[in-house]
């Protein structure tokens, strides 16, 4: 079998006999993307090939006298743009970050680091996660593997299409409102969001701090455990970061069924607008885990409908607090020639934001402004605290939530670019957990007759990412979706 | 509900944008779309609701001993600054000769 095509699992435990060395990984993903990535155009900045292979010469030479290897040894991993890699520029998809190199890199990075992986580079992204499919990049949108038309979903959607199109063995993507899960859904590959709290955020340059997670973006459900193993755990860089345990997520694999599991189905969540090929995919996932022994329920999470609009006054706002730091003067872009600091502030901003960035920040703004902060910002915090509710209310009863991604299958390119309601409309079934900061990853299970990938969602309890990915785990070796693979053409 | 252009100036002078004409009547009408679409939350009743701002576990303030860490050198800090001038980041002057 072809290098590049390795799960992560089945790269590791090549790497780890000896089958394939670190110069031959790095060989194989480098010829990979000369052949593929003018078309999916995945990556913002690719590291420099040949430090990479020097470092993976000194790797081997290391390892011919003494084959000790950590998991992530040797592993070609990419990185979306707007998590702090020290040395290669990060941009977050923005003019405004134009020219910044970070001095320091984020503890996600740093964790991986710290098992000698190799950065292929850095991923396109909607311009600092703000779209749902990369149409919002500075530099241009990259394009969905299985059809090169429609988008990858966003904004983790060059780590998704890299994944998908075998440009990494694995990915970092993040999400905030469905940023991993999304685009791993168009991609036909695997997204983990873990609970808030569960993965540094340290260095993952901040879009709405309440709601943001990094997570691991997968060929498989085994590898998404294999990378949250990596970059689970406290830090106290972050005060927001959970000081719990971390388990070996891949010990619930042992079984390879869902017994004794109670599953939810949320009736909100299969209810108008849903496209019919989705419903019926999801639908047939639900037999399956059925039939591995999972026992069924409708359930019922009441404040589904009004989590859009909740979740588009809570983000804005946070995020025009977050982007006020891009000023011009600590690091990146500076307008030119202005008369006076104001002048450099306004003018700065107005040049180095683009139109949905600079339209979340105008949302924000007016959202926390004087006289509407109570009609807004603080009404969506008091309808979060219901939302989350809902969550807590149905997992006294129910162990997993299982739902779609989104309501159709990828859509095409410009599709939505001129309709910002809409493009906010599709993040419907993501955005609920991102609000009550439990986990939920999304993998594939089906297609559309068009040929897209198809993604069904299982949600869980905060902190059981064990028993989300074990449903996943055994939904996955029960079906085949995974080997299907896209032609890129 | 309907944004004013009059409104939507106001609102780019505080988030320090420096709109064009032709964004500014975009804006208006996106966002009183945007907005009339959230006014659907008014529908639900949150009387005596707290607002939630974290979903952090556990409420617990996160506190450290007040010790001096090492932090980023002065040519770290800088080495990303648009202008820098004697160890100091650069800006246009703020203060007049006179």
């Amino acid at each position: 079998m072809s290098l590049v095509k390795c799960t992560l699992k089945e790269l590791q435990d090549r790497f780890t006999r000896g089958d394939v060395s670190a110069v031959e990984i790095v060989r194989a993903y480098f010829l990979r993307i000369s052949v593929v990535e003018s078309k999916v155009k995945a990556y913002i900045t690719l590291n420099d090939k040949e430090t990479l292979l020097s470092q993976a010469e000194a790797l081997d030479h290391a390892l011919s006298a003494w084959r000790k290897t950590e998991p992530m040894m040797a592993m070609p991993i990419a990185v979306k743009d707007n998590i702090c890699t020290e040395g290669l520029p990060t941009t977050c998809g923005s003019r405004i970050l134009g020219g910044f190199v970070p001095p320091y890199s984020a503890t996600a990075v740093d964790a991986l680091l710290a098992q000698q992986y190799f950065l292929i580079g850095k991923t396109n992204l909607d311009e600092f996660g703000m779209g749902s499919s990369t149409e919002y990049s500075a530099f241009g949108a990259s394009r969905n593997p299985w059809n090169l038309s429609h988008v990858p979903g966003g904004s983790s959607g060059g780590s998704a299409a890299a994944v998908a199109a075998d440009e990494c063995v694995a990915a970092l993507g993040t999400d905030t409102g469905g940023s991993i899960r999304q685009p791993a859904a168009c991609c036909g590959v695997v997204g983990l969001k873990p609970t808030y709290g569960r993965v540094s955020r340290y260095g993952l340059i901040a879009f709405a701090s309440s709601l943001d997670q990094i997570g691991p973006i997968t060929k498989d459900v085994m590898d998404a455990a294999l990378m949250l193993n990596v970059l689970a755990g406290h830090d106290a860089r972050d005060s927001t970061s959970a000081d719990k345990a971390v388990p070996d997520f891949t010990r619930v694999f042992k079984k390879k069924d869902v017994k004794k599991l109670k599953i939810g189905v949320p009736l909100e969540f299969f209810a108008e607008g849903l496209d019919e090929e989705v419903y019926d995919a999801v639908g047939e996932a639900l037999a399956v885990l059925e039939d591995l022994g999972g026992t069924m329920e409708e359930v019922s999470l009441p404040h589904t409908g009004v989590a859009v609009a909740t979740y588009y006054i809570v983000a804005t706002a946070e995020a025009s607090s977050n982007l006020a730091r891009y000023d011009g003067v600590k690091y990146g872009f500076r307008a030119k020639e202005s008369s006076d600091l104001l002048e450099m502030y306004r003018t700065t901003r107005q040049e180095g934001f683009g139109q949905e960035v600079k339209r979340r920040i105008m949302l924000g703004t007016y959202a926390l402004s004087s006289g509407y902060y109570d009609a807004y910002y603080a009404k969506a915090q008091a309808v979060r605290t219901l939302i989350r509710e809902d969550f807590d209310r149905v997992f006294q009863d129910v162990d997993l939530l299982v739902t779609p991604v989104m309501p159709t299958p990828a859509f095409q390119l410009g599709e939505k670019i001129e309709d910002p309601l809409q493009m906010y409309l599709s993040d419907l079934y993501t955005i609920s957990a991102s609000l009550a900061g439990v986990p939920a990853i999304s993998l594939p299970c089906g297609f559309s007759r068009k040929g897209l990938p198809i993604g069904m969602q299982i949600l869980g309890r905060p902190f059981e990412e064990d028993v989300v990915l074990r449903a996943a785990r055994a939904y996955e070796l029960a079906t085949d979706w995974r080997k299907k693979r896209p032609r890129i053409r | 509900m309907s944004i004013e252009i009059s409104q939507v100036e106001y609102v780019a002078e505080l988030a320090r944008l420096q709109l064009s004409r032709e964004e500014l009547e975009r804006l208006s009408t996106q966002l009183s779309r945007i907005l009339t679409y959230m006014e659907e939350l008014n529908a639900v009743d949150t009387a005596g609701v707290p607002g939630t701002t974290s979903v952090v576990a556990g409420d617990a303030n996160v506190l450290r001993e007040d010790e001096v860490q090492s932090s980023l050198s002065r040519d770290q800090a800088l080495s990303n600054a648009p202008e820098a001038v004697d160890g100091l980041f650069q800006v246009p002057q703020i203060i007049s000769d006179r």
